[in-house]
Order: C-alpha cells, then sequence, then structure tokens
C-alpha cells in the first residue's frame, strides 16, 4: 500500500508536463504567432523592405509613397471620422438604454432580440441595409405614393460622402454588441441597491445611473469599446457595402493596393496598413485620454450635488432609437426575403409583382458550395477553439491560480490589431508553410476571430461553476478527467453550445481571413454575397445574402434549443 | 523551340483541315484527358454578370460528368486580382501548385501576365476543338489589345460595347459623345457610367477618346509620357463638362455594368452599357428589364474585342484545365454561351468550320427583342494598346478621386 | 489495514460493511493565506467512529482546513505540516486517490444525473457488472428510504431526500475518513434533527473517522464527540 502510494506521488509529479500544462501556451502560438508574424511581415515592407521585390531601400519612402497617393488624404480623415462617431454613437446609446431601462421587461424582451441580431454576419445587414435605404430602396417604394414620385429620387443614401450610411451600418450591430456586454457588466456589479439608494436621495433614473453604476461597469466594458473603435476602423466588407468608394476607408484603399496588378504597389500598400494599425492604436489612446478627462469632470459632479432631470426624455429617446435598430435589422432581412422571392419588382412599387422560387431553384446549386465551406469552416474553427479553450480553462482549475486581466488583454489582440494590418503578413507566412488556399490555412485564420469569442463567453460560465461540484467529484473517487468530462462538460452543455454558436456567427461572418487564406480557393457566403454586392441581380444577391444571414442565425437558435431538449428530464439545468 | 512547332503544327493543321479526327484521337490528348481526370480546376473569373456565373456553374457540372474534372469558380470583382495572385506567388518563389488554375483574361491584365512571364504555353495549338472550330488567323483572336496572343490564351468569346435604353422614355439615344454631353445637361442625372476601376467604365473612356483624338491611329502603340496628355486633353474637357450633370452629380458611380442596368431597371438612369449585345434581351427575358428596352451603337461604331482563356505557369491542374478550354470551345458550349437566354456572348468559332447540324442550331438562335444582329453592329472598333487603359484610369483618379 | 480497498461481493454486505480501525492524523497542520496565519500548526487525531468536532467563526479557515485534508485546497493557501490516514502520509496523494469522502452544506447532486446515475458516479470500479452496480445502488436508496428512486431526477426530490441521497453518494464511493463542511445548516429544523442521526448512524456503523465543522453548537452536541475551536476572525482588507 504505501508503495503504491508512493507511485501514485510520482505520477503526479511526471503530470506536471502533460499536454494540458501546455495548453495555454499552444494557444498562445495557434492564435498570437499568426497575429505577430503577420504584423511583422507587414510592417517590414512597409519600411521599404521587401526582399521578394528586390527592395531594401529601408526608410519612409513608402509612407510618403503612400500619403501621395490620390485619395489617401481623405481617405484618412473618413477613417477616423466614422470611426470615432460610430464608437461614441454606439457607446451612447448603449448606455443610455441600460441606464433607462435594466431591470425591466422591456430590456429583457431587446436582449432576447439583439443576441440572434449578432448572429447575423455583419456583411448581410448591411446588404440589407442598402435594399432599404437606396434611393430604389424598399423604403422610398413605400413612401413614393406618399412623395409622389415614380422615380428614385437623384440624391445620396448609402455611401453618402460623410460615411454616415456607413456609420449606421456599423451601430446596427455595435450597439447591441455593447449593450449585451453591459448587461454581462451589471450582472457582475449589481446596481439594483445603489439605484434604489441613488434614487431615494432624488436622483433621476439616468442621472442616478450615470453616478453609481456607470462608473463600476465601465472597466468592464473597456475593451469591448476599445474592439468596436477598431472594428469601425478597420472593417472591410461592411465598408465594401457602405462606404463610399472614391477614395474608400482606409481598410478598403490599402486592399485595392494590395490586390494591384503593380506589385510594386504592395509597399505602400503595406505602409497604408502600417498607418491603418498606427490609427488605431492612437485612437485607442485618445480615447483613454478622454475616459481619464471625462472621470475627472464625473467627480466634481458627484460632488456638485445636482440631481438632474426625471430621465423621461431620454427613456423615450433610447426606446425609440432602439426599436429603430431592432426594426431597420428585421426589416432588412425581410426585404431580402421578398427579394430572393420576387418574379419582378420595379419601382414604385410597393411589393413584388409576384413571388416565385425561380431565383431559388436556379440557384440553389451555386450557393451550395460556399454554404458547404462556410459551414464545415465555422464547425471547425469552432472545434478547434473549443477544445484549445476548454483545455485552457480545465488547467487553470488544475493549476488552481488565474491570471484573468492579463490573458484578457491577449485575447482582445485579434480584436483590436486591425485585420488589414496583419492578413498580408499572415498569407505570406501561410504562403510559406504551404497552407495558403488549403483547409488548414482557412481554418486556422478563423481560429484566431472565433478562439477569443468561444473563451470570452465561456470563461465567465466555466468560472462560476461552483468548484465544490469539481471537490466532491474527486472525493467521490473520480479521476480529473473524468470529472472533465462526465461532470463539468455535460453541466456546461449550455454555455459551451452558445458559445460554440457565437464563435459560428464569427466565423460565418468573417470575410478578409477567407479572402487572404483562401487564396481565392475558398468562397464562404459571406465573401460570395459581398462580391455579387458590387452590382448585378438584387435577386440573385438576395438568396446569397439571406441564406448568409440564415445560416448562422439556425445555429444559434439550435444551440439555444439543444440543451434544453438533451436535458429535458433534468429541471436543475434549465 | 517546342513552341515554333507548335505554332507551325496548329497553322498547318487550321489550314489544311485534316487535322479534325486526328486531335482529338491524339496521343497528346489521350494522355492529357488521362491526367486531367481527378484534377481540381480553380478559375479565376469575374464574377459581376449572373449569367456568366450560372453558364459557369454549368461547365462545372459537364466537365465533372465528361472528363472527371471538379470545376471551382473563384469569383473576383476586380480583374486585375487576376494578376496580383500569381504574381504575388511567383515572386514568394511558389512555382509549382499555384493557387489558381484557369483565368478568364484579356488586354491589359494579359498585358500584364504575358509580360512577367506569368503564363503557360503556348497550349491553345493542343486543343482540338481549337484547332478543329476556330479561325487561328483571325486579327481578333491573334492579337488582345494589341498585344500578339502567341497560343498563351485560347479565345472564348467577342464582346462588342453597347449601349442599353428604354424606348418607353428615351425616344431617340444620344449615338455620339457630343449628343450624349448634350443628353446629360438637358437631364441632369439620367446618365452615368460603371466606376472606371472597373473594365466597362474605362471601356466608356476609350469611347469617348476614340471619337474625340484626332489620330486615332496614335492609339495602337503604346501610350507615352509625352504624348498621353496632349491627346487625352479633348477626352478631359469633355468629361469636365460632362460630369456634374451626371448621376448622383458625378460623385458615385455604380460599380460595374450590371450594376448600371439595375440602374436602369429603377428608373433611376435613361442609358445603361454592357458588353453583349444580347445582354439587355436577356434580362427582359429573366424579368429585369421591361420589354421596351433596346439596344444601339454610336455612329461611329463601338469598341469590339475578344475575351480569353489562359493558364497561369504554376497552376497545378493544366491539363484539367486545358480540358475545361477544350469543353467551352466546342460548338454545343459555345452554341449555349451565345444563347440569348443563356449567357449571350458572341462565339468565337468559324461557322464555315462547323458540322452543319451545329451551323443550323446557331443560325436557328432567336437573338431576341433587343439584340442587335451583326449587321447592325457593324465592324468592332479595335481595342487601343493596354497602356492607354492603364494611364487613362490612373488619370481620371488623379483628377477626380481625391 | 483499511478495507476500503477490498471488493465488495453482494449488494447488502456495503451497507453493513465497517472500516476496522481506520484512523486520521492531523500533524502540525497549518494554513495561511497571503502571510495572514489562519490556522497555527495544530495537531489532531480522529479514531475511526469518532466524530470530532471543529468550531470557528467564518472565516477562520476551517473549510480550508477540510479542502487541504481532501487536497483540494486553492493555490492561493500556504499550507504546512502532514496529514496521515491510518499511519501513511497521504498529504501529497491526488484527491481522487486519498479516499476521503466529504459532503457540502448543499448536496452537490449532479443536476444533469438521476439519482441513480449520481450514485453509479460514486461507485468503484470494482463493483461487478452493470446489474451488480445497479442493485447497489438500488440498495444505498433503500437504505437511506428512497426506494424506487433510482430515475428521478435530484432536481424533483425534497431537500431532506436530497441530503440523503448525498450522504448516500459519498458512502458508496467507500471513503476511509469522512470530512463533514456544515452539512446541516441549510436544512430545516425538523429535517435537521433527522438527517444529523442519520450522516453520525451511518459514519459510526462503518466506523468512519468523521471530521465536522460548524459554528452551530447544537451540531457539536449531536455529535457528541470531542470539540475543538480553531482560529480568530480573519479580517479581509
Amino acid at each position: 500500500m504505501a508503495q503504491s502510494l508512493r507511485q501514485l506521488v510520482v505520477s503526479k509529479a511526471e503530470s506536471r508536463f502533460s499536454l494540458l500544462r501546455l495548453a495555454p501556451f499552444l494557444t498562445l502560438c495557434v492564435f498570437l504567432a499568426p497575429v505577430v508574424a503577420g504584423l511583422a511581415a507587414t510592417i517590414l515592407p512597409a519600411l521599404g523592405f521587401h526582399p521578394a521585390l528586390n527592395r531594401y531601400d529601408i526608410g519612409l519612402k513608402c509612407l510618403l509613397q503612400f500619403f501621395s497617393l490620390p485619395g489617401a488624404g481623405r481617405s484618412l480623415q473618413l477613417t477616423i471620422w466614422t470611426g470615432f462617431l460610430a464608437t461614441a454613437l454606439a457607446f451612447g446609446l448603449a448606455m443610455l438604454f441600460s441606464a433607462s431601462f435594466c431591470h425591466t421587461r422591456f430590456f429583457r424582451c431587446a436582449q432576447c432580440l439583439l443576441s440572434p441580431l449578432l448572429a447575423m454576419p455583419h456583411s448581410a445587414l448591411a446588404i440589407g441595409l442598402v435594399f432599404l435605404l437606396a434611393p430604389s430602396g424598399w423604403i422610398f417604394r413605400l413612401a413614393s405614393g406618399a412623395l409622389g414620385i415614380t422615380r428614385p429620387p437623384n440624391v445620396i443614401t448609402v455611401q453618402d460622402d460623410w460615411g454616415l450610411s456607413f456609420v449606421f451600418a456599423v451601430l446596427l450591430k455595435a450597439v447591441p454588441y455593447l449593450t449585451l456586454m453591459t448587461t454581462a457588466a451589471l450582472g457582475q456589479v449589481q446596481p439594483a441597491r445603489s439605484l434604489a439608494l441613488a434614487r431615494a436621495m432624488g436622483y433621476g433614473v439616468f442621472g442616478a445611473w450615470i453616478r453609481t453604476v456607470f462608473p463600476r461597469i465601465y472597466p468592464l466594458i473597456r475593451l469591448p469599446v476599445y474592439a468596436v473603435l477598431a472594428f469601425s476602423m478597420s472593417v472591410v466588407d461592411v465598408a465594401l457595402v457602405m462606404a463610399p468608394s472614391n477614395p474608400p476607408t482606409l481598410s478598403v484603399f490599402v486592399l485595392r493596393l494590395f490586390n494591384s496588378k503593380d506589385l510594386a504597389m504592395q509597399l505602400p500598400g503595406a505602409a497604408g496598413a502600417l498607418v491603418l494599425f498606427l490609427i488605431v492604436v492612437g485612437s485607442i489612446g485618445l480615447w483613454r485620454v478622454g475616459e481619464i478627462l471625462v472621470a475627472r469632470v464625473g467627480r466634481r459632479i458627484y460632488s456638485s450635488g445636482r440631481r438632474g432631470g426625471s430621465g423621461t426624455v431620454s427613456r423615450s429617446l433610447a426606446a425609440g432609437i432602439m426599436i429603430m435598430l431592432l426594426l431597420f435589422s428585421f426589416s432588412a432581412l425581410m426585404v431580402l426575403a421578398l427579394w430572393s422571392l420576387a418574379d419582378w419588382w420595379r419601382f414604385p412599387d410597393a411589393f413584388p409583382h409576384a413571388f416565385t422560387l425561380t431565383t431559388w431553384t436556379r440557384h440553389i446549386g451555386a450557393v451550395g458550395r460556399p454554404a458547404f465551406v462556410t459551414f464545415v469552416t465555422g464547425i471547425s474553427a469552432v472545434l478547434v477553439s473549443l477544445a484549445l479553450v476548454l483545455l485552457c480553462l480545465e488547467n487553470e482549475d488544475r493549476m488552481g491560480s488565474i491570471n484573468r486581466s492579463r490573458t484578457l488583454l491577449l485575447l482582445y489582440i485579434p480584436l483590436l490589431v486591425p485585420q488589414m494590418a496583419f492578413l498580408f503578413g499572415t498569407q505570406v507566412l501561410f504562403i510559406r508553410l504551404g497552407i495558403v488556399g488549403g483547409w488548414i490555412g482557412l481554418i486556422w485564420a478563423h481560429v484566431l476571430f472565433v478562439l477569443p469569442y468561444v473563451f470570452l463567453s465561456l470563461a465567465d460560465p466555466w468560472r462560476s461553476l461552483d468548484t465544490r461540484y469539481r471537490r466532491s467529484a474527486l472525493c467521490l473517487g473520480a479521476s480529473p478527467w473524468k470529472v472533465f468530462f462526465r461532470v463539468k462538460l455535460p453541466m456546461l452543455l449550455k454555455p459551451m453550445s452558445v458559445a460554440c454558436a457565437i464563435g459560428f456567427a464569427v466565423s460565418a461572418g468573417e470575410y478578409l481571413p477567407t479572402v487572404f487564406a483562401g487564396a481565392g480557393r475558398f468562397a464562404t457566403l459571406t465573401t460570395e454575397a459581398v462580391t455579387l454586392a458590387s452590382g448585378g441581380d438584387r435577386r440573385v444577391l438576395a438568396v446569397y445574402v439571406f441564406l448568409q444571414a440564415v445560416m448562422p442565425l439556425a445555429v444559434y437558435l439550435m444551440a439555444i434549443v439543444l440543451p434544453g431538449w438533451m436535458h429535458r428530464h433534468r429541471a436543475g439545468m434549465l | 523551340m517546342l513552341n515554333v512547332w507548335c505554332a507551325i503544327a496548329a497553322f498547318c493543321t487550321a489550314l489544311s483541315g485534316w487535322g479534325t479526327a486526328a486531335a482529338e484521337e491524339s496521343v497528346e490528348w489521350k494522355t492529357i484527358l488521362g491526367r486531367a481526370r481527378g484534377q481540381t480546376v480553380y478559375w479565376k473569373a469575374w464574377a459581376g454578370s449572373e449569367a456568366t456565373n450560372s453558364y459557369i456553374q454549368w461547365v462545372a457540372k459537364e466537365a465533372n460528368k465528361r472528363y472527371g474534372v471538379t470545376l471551382r469558380h473563384a469569383k473576383i470583382v476586380n480583374p486585375a486580382e487576376l494578376v496580383s495572385g500569381t504574381l504575388a506567388e511567383k515572386t514568394v518563389g511558389k512555382h509549382t501548385g499555384g493557387s489558381t488554375d484557369l483565368l478568364w483574361i484579356n488586354g491589359e491584365n494579359f498585358s500584364a501576365m504575358k509580360k512577367n512571364g506569368l503564363l503557360y504555353g503556348p497550349f491553345t495549338c493542343e486543343l482540338p476543338n481549337f484547332v478543329n472550330y476556330v479561325d487561328a488567323n483571325n486579327s481578333a483572336f491573334t492579337h488582345d489589345f494589341t498585344v500578339p496572343v502567341d497560343g498563351l490564351e485560347a479565345p472564348w468569346g467577342k464582346a462588342q460595347f453597347v449601349f442599353i435604353y428604354d424606348s418607353a422614355v428615351l425616344r431617340v439615344p444620344p449615338k455620339s459623345m457630343a449628343e450624349l454631353l448634350k443628353f446629360a445637361k438637358k437631364n441632369p442625372g439620367r446618365f452615368t457610367h460603371p466606376q472606371v476601376r472597373n473594365f466597362m467604365g474605362s471601356t466608356f473612356l476609350k469611347q469617348v477618346l476614340y471619337e474625340i483624338v484626332k489620330d486615332r491611329s496614335v492609339l495602337f502603340r503604346p501610350a507615352m509620357e509625352d504624348n498621353f496628355d496632349k491627346v487625352t486633353a479633348p477626352l478631359w474637357t469633355w468629361y469636365d463638362e460632362l460630369k456634374p450633370h451626371l448621376w448622383r452629380k458625378g460623385r458615385r458611380f455604380p460599380e460595374s455594368g450590371p450594376a448600371q442596368n439595375q440602374l436602369l431597371a429603377d428608373g433611376e438612369v435613361d442609358i445603361s452599357m454592357s458588353f453583349s449585345p444580347f445582354e439587355a434581351s436577356r434580362l427582359i427575358l429573366n424579368g429585369m428589364f421591361p420589354k421596351t428596352v433596346r439596344t444601339y451603337i454610336m455612329d461611329i461604331g463601338t469598341i469590339g474585342n475578344a475575351n480569353f482563356l489562359a493558364i497561369p505557369y504554376n497552376s497545378s491542374a493544366k491539363e484539367g484545365a486545358m480540358i475545361v478550354i477544350n469543353f467551352l470551345l466546342s460548338p454545343e458550349a459555345q452554341w449555349r454561351g451565345q444563347d440569348p437566354s443563356i449567357r449571350g456572348s458572341f462565339t468565337v468559332l468559324d461557322m464555315k468550320r462547323l458540322p452543319d447540324q451545329y451551323r443550323k442550331k446557331f443560325a436557328d438562335l432567336d437573338l431576341g427583342p433587343a439584340s442587335l444582329s451583326p449587321e447592325e453592329l457593324g465592324p468592332p472598333l479595335p481595342e487601343p494598346h493596354p497602356s492607354w487603359m492603364d494611364r487613362i484610369i490612373d488619370e481620371w483618379h488623379n483628377r477626380y478621386a481625391n | 489495514m483499511c478495507s476500503g480497498g477490498s471488493p465488495v461481493k453482494g449488494p447488502k454486505r456495503i451497507a453493513m460493511e465497517s472500516n476496522n480501525g481506520c484512523m486520521l492524523r492531523l500533524e502540525d497542520v497549518s494554513l495561511t493565506l497571503q502571510g495572514h496565519v489562519l490556522i497555527p500548526p495544530t495537531s489532531l487525531e480522529v479514531r475511526a467512529g469518532e466524530v470530532i468536532t471543529i468550531m470557528g467563526p467564518s472565516g477562520s479557515g476551517k473549510s480550508s482546513l477540510l479542502d487541504f485534508i481532501c487536497g483540494t485546497l486553492s493555490r492561493a493557501f500556504k499550507a504546512g505540516g502532514r496529514i496521515l490516514l491510518d499511519g501513511l502520509e497521504i498529504t501529497r496523494v491526488a484527491p481522487e486517490k486519498r479516499g476521503i469522502g466529504i459532503l457540502f452544506q448543499d448536496d452537490l447532486l449532479f443536476p444533469h444525473m438521476s439519482v441513480g446515475e449520481n450514485l453509479l458516479f460514486a461507485l468503484p470500479r470494482n463493483n461487478g457488472d452493470r446489474g451488480q452496480r445497479r442493485a447497489v445502488a438500488d440498495a444505498a436508496l433503500a437504505e437511506a428510504g428512497l426506494d424506487g428512486f433510482f430515475d428521478r431526477d435530484p432536481a424533483t426530490l425534497s431537500g431532506g431526500q436530497r441530503a440523503r441521497t448525498a450522504v448516500m453518494r459519498t458512502l458508496l464511493s467507500h471513503p476511509r475518513a469522512l470530512l463533514l463542511d456544515e452539512p446541516f445548516s441549510k436544512l430545516d429544523a425538523h429535517t435537521k434533527g433527522e438527517f444529523r442521526s442519520f450522516v453520525f448512524s451511518h459514519a459510526r456503523m462503518r466506523g468512519l473517522p468523521t471530521l465536522l465543522v460548524t459554528h452551530d453548537p447544537e451540531d457539536a452536541r449531536a455529535a457528541g464527540g470531542p470539540v475543538t475551536t480553531i482560529g480568530s476572525e480573519w479580517q479581509e482588507d
């Protein structure tokens, strides 16, 4: 007996070098190495070092060349302006809405609608929005009678010079995203009592929230806000659809340079990517400075004793805007469905001439392949991410120590660094590894963006699982792996499946990673939709975009329904 | 050396016609057929036209059924990507296993591919259908935008620039650039052209240049630093006058020809443009255009060209690509391609060489209500040297996209 | 020698089986958290069938002491000293190999398993084929007055039933010592008394050395064994 115990001690010491202990390291390599290497492989040509093109003249020449390109300056202004505007509005609206409605039934109801909205790819929403907002879009068709028009008005609604329609398209998803992030943060802060206290002292709903809750939740949603800022400055697909195109936003500008048939343009292209990176980093820094200033002013306001209004105005404003955003998103989906079923639909008719399945039957064959690629890529990226995330979390449990803030920041890196700034370099890396244009490269590129979301949505439920379940299972004689498979995984089935659905939605919505890692060989519903969005038959485009929107939505709904069904005889799991 | 022989052989067989049966039965071709089986061919092709996309889908199905070749359409919006992909691979030394196997290409992109040595071939002389049915001496196929083809690309379709209008809205369409300018001034916002980055947009500018330039011969030589400004000066004067009267005051442009067709269908503009004289008919048939839409050309004629199929030098499925190209040149595929209800692209086959049955099938094709017959189209104006296109695009952006 | 490891033949026997003279000993066990000494070096000996009660205010480190004995102490703590079970040191043995059972104030029945699956989860492998294992679980349920509850969803049981199931689950894993982490504190007054005697009688019947942690003097009285008070209140700062 003594000997066997001694053996146990030895075997435990050996297990310290197990795969599990390597999990965090492995995960970091898998998802940070391509970002870091890609960034390096972009910065070097930006500084004039590009051996493949025989260029070794290191200096700022390429940067100067980039700025001398027609439209570069305006592209830069457009990017910064739309980025800040979209972020400020999204943040403001999310705060206004949360402040006015947290703990109300309306809030819970909106929340139920917001989550599926987030599952829809952003480009699908943007394309649907064009179908709504364009001068020949549904809104003008519906209003044509009232306006007395028979032709689309010659006005610019989408792709306007100021990028306002682009900002609006960004808001459609950024506001729900920040609102849901705020909800999650509110769960950690438990604001009900401080709100009640402040209101008892005579502060209005909004005033009380801003003074007592906001300062506590802001640190918790800071990274998501930065992610929105980085996203709106660097997104490509939504900008292709919604932003002006002459000149376009910086990321589209850079993409065009990379695709130029004159390879020498890759150098100013890389320089543009570097500029984009610096702009995003600088903007986040600027936002941080703004935070500090606001905090300073805020302190003075706390102690001023001013009570503020009752908040009814802000309340109705928030409700109105939120309802409008939801209405636009679901109308976008609806107008896509209408177009895909239209035999023809001329301006200014409010509805199609007649409905037919012809467009669907004619294109269902062509849609099959991209739908298949979307599905396989999404599922694989999710499974790889899930495996890595679970191993990391399990390792965390067994090591008994966590360093949340540091991991969190690392996780956000692929969400904060503009895709355009490193994917070009990542492609170079993938070409060297010989995996470009293959499934491995494609799935890997998707994991970079899927993994953070899977981690973020799974980590909290995982960590808040009562550790005594694990401890009592161990004391019942179950091995750690048995505890992992038989206790933790089944108990966390619901958050796991939600994490998978979110991961799948992220993968299904990705545009640039597919373009770069797929080398044109792989098309997903998103890349096809964005490609077809540049022109042609609306009915055909609608078929692609509708499927693009509905597929992750279906996966999301399944993720909600499935665990409940599997545990339908277990009241404790519902 | 082999290339020369290849060219001579092609020339001989083309002249004599005795190769008809022999080419398909030849050992070389059978070897190619054998190697192609099981290959996956990635075909990078502009995806702006729904009709062509569907047609490619059909080709993929047939190629798989008949030859065991898996054909995948890599859809692109910007034809410059045809060059950049392979060029980037060459610069990093990826000389085999390239990501693309087949290109739909012509003009400045062909010229760039050829100049950089990115094309496989000559290979056209090995294709039985090219040898049997294509008039290899037709100047439309020997030169692509004045650049010698040298067997590096096989013609796929003939295109001619046409304008489309709705006769119910516009009685008399403007048939010269002077008239067009007058029309635009009188009807502000009712005319536009596709984005100049798009080939349709740049072709429109070339068409204007054709009409405005004093000495056309200069266009067939490369554009030079010293003559470009002088030659194109009247073009920009004309355009400066037109621009404020364009749709959206010339601040937005549709992305492509098909996108402009959509504008015409919605009634946003009165005129659209296309590279296919059959396109309007096709769109009437599928319900997008009202039945009153018609096609027309300018009084001086319009630019015409051929579009081609080529194989990148580092393709890993060259045999599969050749099989597909050969199939695309078959009377059956070409006939389907010309059918306005399906695709509506002019065939490159020489009617004289076709079997009677197919000659009749081609003759029987219903061109549709809005199409122009070859007689109405007249002889196309040849494409200028590709350098004009590149420079016009750059100059337009310098002037108007700042 | 402990008999916990020996295979059990019949279903009836496990319930009756006793633990012949196992002894749990703590030698100079101490606990420190971030430099604060929670428990100074303490030695303790629990004999077979004996229940020793450890009393102390909340935050005194009682529960952490049990964690240390189980082998599931968080890394944030520093622990010293040795734990011996029947003379063998188990301080560094993996928790699942120690043979120490624990009951918390919540039953912690796995909500995704049926009542019977919860029991079978605990029953070691060497207990015959499926039918035999099932019989063991059924017998244990009968013993707890839960006849025919095998397929029930734990969420549909009353608090007392769940608590008894949790006890049977722990006992089925054949522990050689039992730790009780305030297992009675959440039950209502009526159930509490009944359940106390249920737990203590089963522990005694099996001759398990039992360590009870509580802040309720009632519990200590009911346990009937020696009482030790540890630690002063540790303030979070």
